[in-house]
């Protein structure tokens, strides 16, 4: 069943939204947050365990300190006051996925709380989003269902468990309502959680790939007519897995939600499900404020005390925010600001910084970036940087078009070649066969060829009209199928005619 | 079998004395001590497992290691070949753990509780898992799935719990040793009905890693022994920080064996609690406790009395607190990962539906009722009035122990208000059955350290009273020295241990119906 949506100018002509984002942060702890265990992605299922990971008869949970400084260093980067001491709790249901059949999370006394993030919009406006808290609770493991037709677990015919992620570090970052978006909530959305994304990339807590799951967000989507101070009634939706689907997501929910309120109906407070495919939401269960986890003190560990001299030691060791970085960054690129703004825009400032640090000039790297890659990135409805391009692919690709290998347009199909999977760019010119002939031989019987077929252009050329040379420099490179290095042609011809360029 | 004899109502510190001697070999200790289970646990049943060949195994390492001499030898354990039980609720790789629950039958750990892997640096042959309620829940040992233990004193009266095996099994003379665990009383009731010394210690003295967890906030494993003495050696095995338990204390071990044989209390103050003795309590257990008082004072402490006002209400929170954080600690155990698995019998077959019939199936009716309790206790709307309510309840305790440890160093109490009840008296009554902790319960709330010693024999029914000690937390040393005082005056006066009292279980001539004292 589709849901029906109103235009998102309609819905905003309406309607005022108000948002709300947890985004769950992965920290990249050598160890569990309570177990020893390592904390890797994607090995072997239930190989990244122990007994404490598995909910084993008899065990306790130790606190991973390192984990606790990042989630200190979080709250810092996002102007937070740190809890002088702080618990962690019990958030009790039944479910596989955790094995002691509760989460152990800070739920009443979060280590970070009232904060805020300056978040840049992609004109330059600055947008405050105040942070209500930043809390540390532990992954749960990973279900996938099997033989059902929608992948949940109604309706599947057994289910497999893989508990390496269980026990894995996270922080929850919680904001305040966000009022005064208007239409610009979806950008705001996406820009908001590339801002925390870049924070915890910068502080080096955190390997913040989206696509691994290390950034997932949840966002809440409220619509109140225009005028009203009261909210109005929020879903949720889940797992928002990249920074465009985010965008999407709220813009759908807005405009679906726009489509309820306008037909009389309630809106249901539920969870819903973001699908990439079709852009849209589906129903989850149904959340209300009255769940009822049975939240207490978890006994078995005692409080956190973290003394101001920790926190300060901590703060000292903060690298440079994000907002000074791209100062920073803009400065020593030389870029303008609406080219800066631009390569922000397009989300590949990383990139192109590690495209510099690679060996590239700052506009070359730009130039690969923002003239190639980030329009094939958007064909392909994925993030310019899962696109698969290595900055080194980009020196190499730019070091044969310099020493003359190859031109600009063969560089741009071995680039094609690269994404399709056929090698290195050294591998895809030889076996495409695309060097630039720079032998003279051949070229001079192409010129010959084509100076015989025009003999007016090359009467004229020898009266000294030299921008008829463009009219010869075609013909041969279409004999070489553009092969030849164009300015070595030209240099031929008018050696040829005995004209001095 | 006079030899044997001699071995099994030999006290640890003796065996160990023995064995350094190389007058008996660890072999034979632990033999005698599998003999005597073999000829006496049929009527007990203390224990659920027993670990022969791993047993004699230890043993037979710590002969040969002492044969060969050497700076090996000279660094084995005073405890080395001393052997000792295990309640079945510390989790033990090699022999199953139960709980003394269904849901777990069968079930091996694949890992050493952190006390076990210090017996076994010990080098202790572990003879086995003794009989437990169900969880630890309950004050009989009527509630463990696999049919209750009796009193060795009479084999028809409960042995106290929900250590009742571990206490029996010491008691019977089949170990010399054995762990228990405390979360409100569950070490000492057991230690005052079979007349033998059991002891809680601090909350953080000695790691709960691999102990089932009941209520993580009060459990504690501590030692069960015959002797004041004993215990301290056992203690000393056990204690100290581990980095796997947050809840452990940072701070070095006192030398407790020291504390057992400093052998005076004169000057010291011994303060009696007001509200935990008189009325309620069986005048037996209150005589043999005015006795204990008598003797101390004679040996120069000082006795003063002093009011914990707020004690009454300890049991009440103690039943909000308890089922609370058990019913949280028992959520793991539905089937999915490890333990009992039921299909529901009709229906869908559900994730929920299965969770459902494993905890239906696999839990017993005392399980039940706590893990409902609790999780009304914390459910949204009620969590104020009664977990919250009970943590206050519990500051209280804490500031009536502070005052009362102001004016005295030690505080003196009966363990448990009557002598050993008969089997399936309080069964279908559970707040009967609850009051069996009242003297014991608030120790745990305020994680202050307890030892319960037999104060004699209660002239009513001629069964064994316990008395309990009570001291600051990290203070467990006064406990042993006032302990071990107190036992020796006592025994004086006895001609001997309490248990030679007790009636010997292979005697043809004792019906298993129990003699009358």
């Amino acid at each position: 069943m589709t849901d029906a949506t109103l235009s998102f100018e309609e819905a905003m002509e309406k309607y005022d939204p108000v948002l709300g984002f947890e985004v769950h942060v992965e920290l990249n702890t050598k160890t569990k947050m309570f177990s020893s265990a390592p904390n890797v992605f994607g090995d072997e299922p239930n190989t990244n365990v122990n007994e404490v990971d598995l909910g084993m008869p008899g065990v306790l949970p130790v606190v991973n300190r390192t984990a606790i400084e990042s989630s200190i260093k979080i709250g810092l980067a996002l102007n937070c006051k740190i809890a002088e001491t702080c618990r962690f709790a019990r958030k009790n249901y039944f479910y596989p996925d955790t094995p002691k059949n509760f989460q152990t999370s800070q739920y009443d006394e979060p280590i970070a709380y009232d904060g805020y993030l300056d978040v840049e919009l992609s004109d330059g406006t600055i947008f405050r989003v105040e942070i209500e808290r930043a809390h540390m609770e532990e992954d749960a493991g990973k279900l996938t269902h099997m033989g059902g037709a929608t992948g949940r677990i109604q309706g599947a015919d057994y289910s497999l468990v893989d508990y390496n992620r269980s026990g894995v570090p996270l922080v929850e970052i919680v904001t305040k309502p966000i009022e005064g978006a208007g239409s610009r909530a979806p950008e705001l959305a996406k820009a908001y959680v590339a801002a925390v994304r870049e924070i915890v990339k910068n502080l080096g807590v955190s390997d913040a790939k989206m696509e691994r799951g290390n950034v997932r967000c949840d966002a809440n989507v409220s619509l109140r007519p225009h005028g009203r101070e009261r909210f109005g009634i929020r879903s949720e939706t889940k797992n928002v897995n990249s920074l465009r689907a985010v965008e999407h997501a709220v813009r759908y929910e807005i405009q679906r939600h726009a489509a309820v309120l306008d037909s009389g109906e309630p809106i249901v407070q539920e969870t819903r499900h973001w699908h990439e495919d079709t852009r849209t939401t589906t129903s989850g269960r149904p959340k209300s404020d009255a769940d009822d986890y049975r939240y207490f003190p978890e006994p078995d560990l005692v409080p956190i005390v973290a003394s101001r001299e920790w926190v300060e030691e901590l703060r000292a060791t903060l690298p440079e925010p994000p907002a000074a970085r791209r100062k920073r960054l803009q400065a020593d690129w030389g870029y303008s600001d609406l080219e800066f703004r631009d390569v922000v825009n397009a989300g590949v400032m990383d990139e192109i910084e590690e495209t510099i640090a690679a060996g590239a000039t700052a506009t070359v790297a730009r130039k690969w970036w923002m003239g190639e890659i980030v329009g094939r990135a958007k064909n392909a409805d994925v993030d310019p940087g899962q696109l698969g391009v290595a900055p080194a692919t980009i020196v190499e690709l730019n070091r044969m078009v310099e020493d003359g290998k190859i031109n600009n347009k063969m560089a741009t199909e071995v680039l094609d070649g690269v994404l399709a999977g056929e090698g290195t760019p050294a591998e895809i010119v030889a076996k495409r066969g695309l060097a630039v002939v720079s032998d003279d031989g051949p070229l001079l019987e192409a010129i010959d060829a084509a100076l015989a077929a025009q003999p007016g252009v090359a009467d004229k050329i020898r009266a000294g009209k030299l921008q008829a040379v463009g009219a010869i420099v075609g013909g041969v490179m279409k004999a070489t199928r553009g092969q030849a290095d164009a300015g070595r042609v030209k240099e031929l011809i008018l050696q040829r005619l005995g004209v001095e360029g | 079998m006079t030899e044997n004899n001699e071995l099994i109502r030999s006290s640890a510190a003796a065996l160990a004395g023995k064995l350094a001697a190389r007058e008996v070999s660890a072999v034979e200790v632990t033999q005698a001590h599998l003999d005597r289970i073999a000829a006496v646990d049929g009527k007990v049943h203390a224990f659920l497992h027993v670990n022969t060949d791993e047993a004699l195994a230890v043993a037979a390492e710590v002969d040969a290691i002492r044969a060969a001499g050497g700076a090996a030898a000279e660094e084995l354990h005073a405890l080395a070949g001393v052997p000792i039980a295990v309640k079945d609720l510390i989790v033990t790789i090699g022999q199953p753990t139960t709980a003394g629950s269904k849901i777990l039958e069968g079930w091996h750990s694949p890992y050493d509780a952190t006390v076990i892997k210090r017996l076994r640096a010990a080098k202790m042959p572990i003879l086995g898992k003794t009989n437990l309620d169900e969880f630890a829940m309950g004050s009989s040992t009527e509630h463990s799935a696999f049919g209750p233990t009796h009193n060795p004193w009479d084999l028809d009266r409960i042995p106290g719990g929900s250590g009742g095996g571990s206490a029996a099994a010491v008691a019977a003379f089949e170990a010399p040793l054995a762990l228990g665990t405390d979360t409100g009383g569950s070490i000492r009731q057991p230690g005052a009905v079979t007349g033998t010394v059991g002891v809680k210690p601090t909350y953080g003295g000695v790691s709960r890693y691999g102990a089932i967890a009941m209520a993580s906030s009060l459990d504690q494993i501590g030692p069960v022994s015959r002797t004041v003495l004993d215990s301290a050696l056992l203690h000393q095995v056990i204690g100290g920080h581990d980095p796997h338990d947050s809840t452990s204390l940072p701070d070095p071990l006192e030398d407790l064996v020291a504390a057992a044989s400093t052998g005076n209390v004169r000057g010291m103050k011994i303060g009696i609690i007001k509200e935990l003795h008189g009325e309620g309590y069986q005048a037996g257990v209150e005589n043999r406790f005015n006795e204990s008082l008598e003797l101390l004072k004679g040996a120069g402490a000082e006795i003063v009395e002093v009011s914990c006002p707020n004690f009454k209400y300890a049991l009440g929170a103690y039943y909000l607190i308890m089922p609370s954080e058990a019913s949280s600690n028992l959520a793991k155990f539905d089937g999915v990962r490890y333990g009992l698995r039921v299909l529901p019998e009709d229906g869908p077959m559900t994730i929920e539906r299965v969770m459902g019939a494993t905890r239906a199936a696999g839990f017993g009716d005392e399980v039940k009722r706590r893990i409902i309790l609790g999780t009304y206790a914390l459910s949204a709307g009620y969590y104020d009035a009664y977990y919250g309510s009970a943590q206050k309840v519990r500051t209280l305790i804490q500031r009536d122990f502070d005052a009362a440890f102001a004016k005295a160093d030690v505080l003196i109490s009966p363990t448990a208000p009557t002598t050993a009840f008969k089997l399936g008296e309080k069964l279908n009554d559970p707040l009967a059955m609850y009051l069996n902790d009242v003297a014991t319960i608030p120790a745990n709330m305020a994680g202050v350290p307890g030892l319960s010693l037999p104060g004699g024999l209660a002239d009513e029914d001629g069964l064994p009273v316990g008395v309990q000690l009570l001291a600051p937390a990290r203070q467990d040393a006064r406990l042993y020295r006032v302990g071990a005082v107190l036992e020796s005056l006592l025994e004086a006066q006895w001609g001997g241990p309490l248990l030679d009292k007790a009636p010997s279980l292979t005697d043809a001539a004792v019906s298993s119906h129990g003699g009358s004292h």
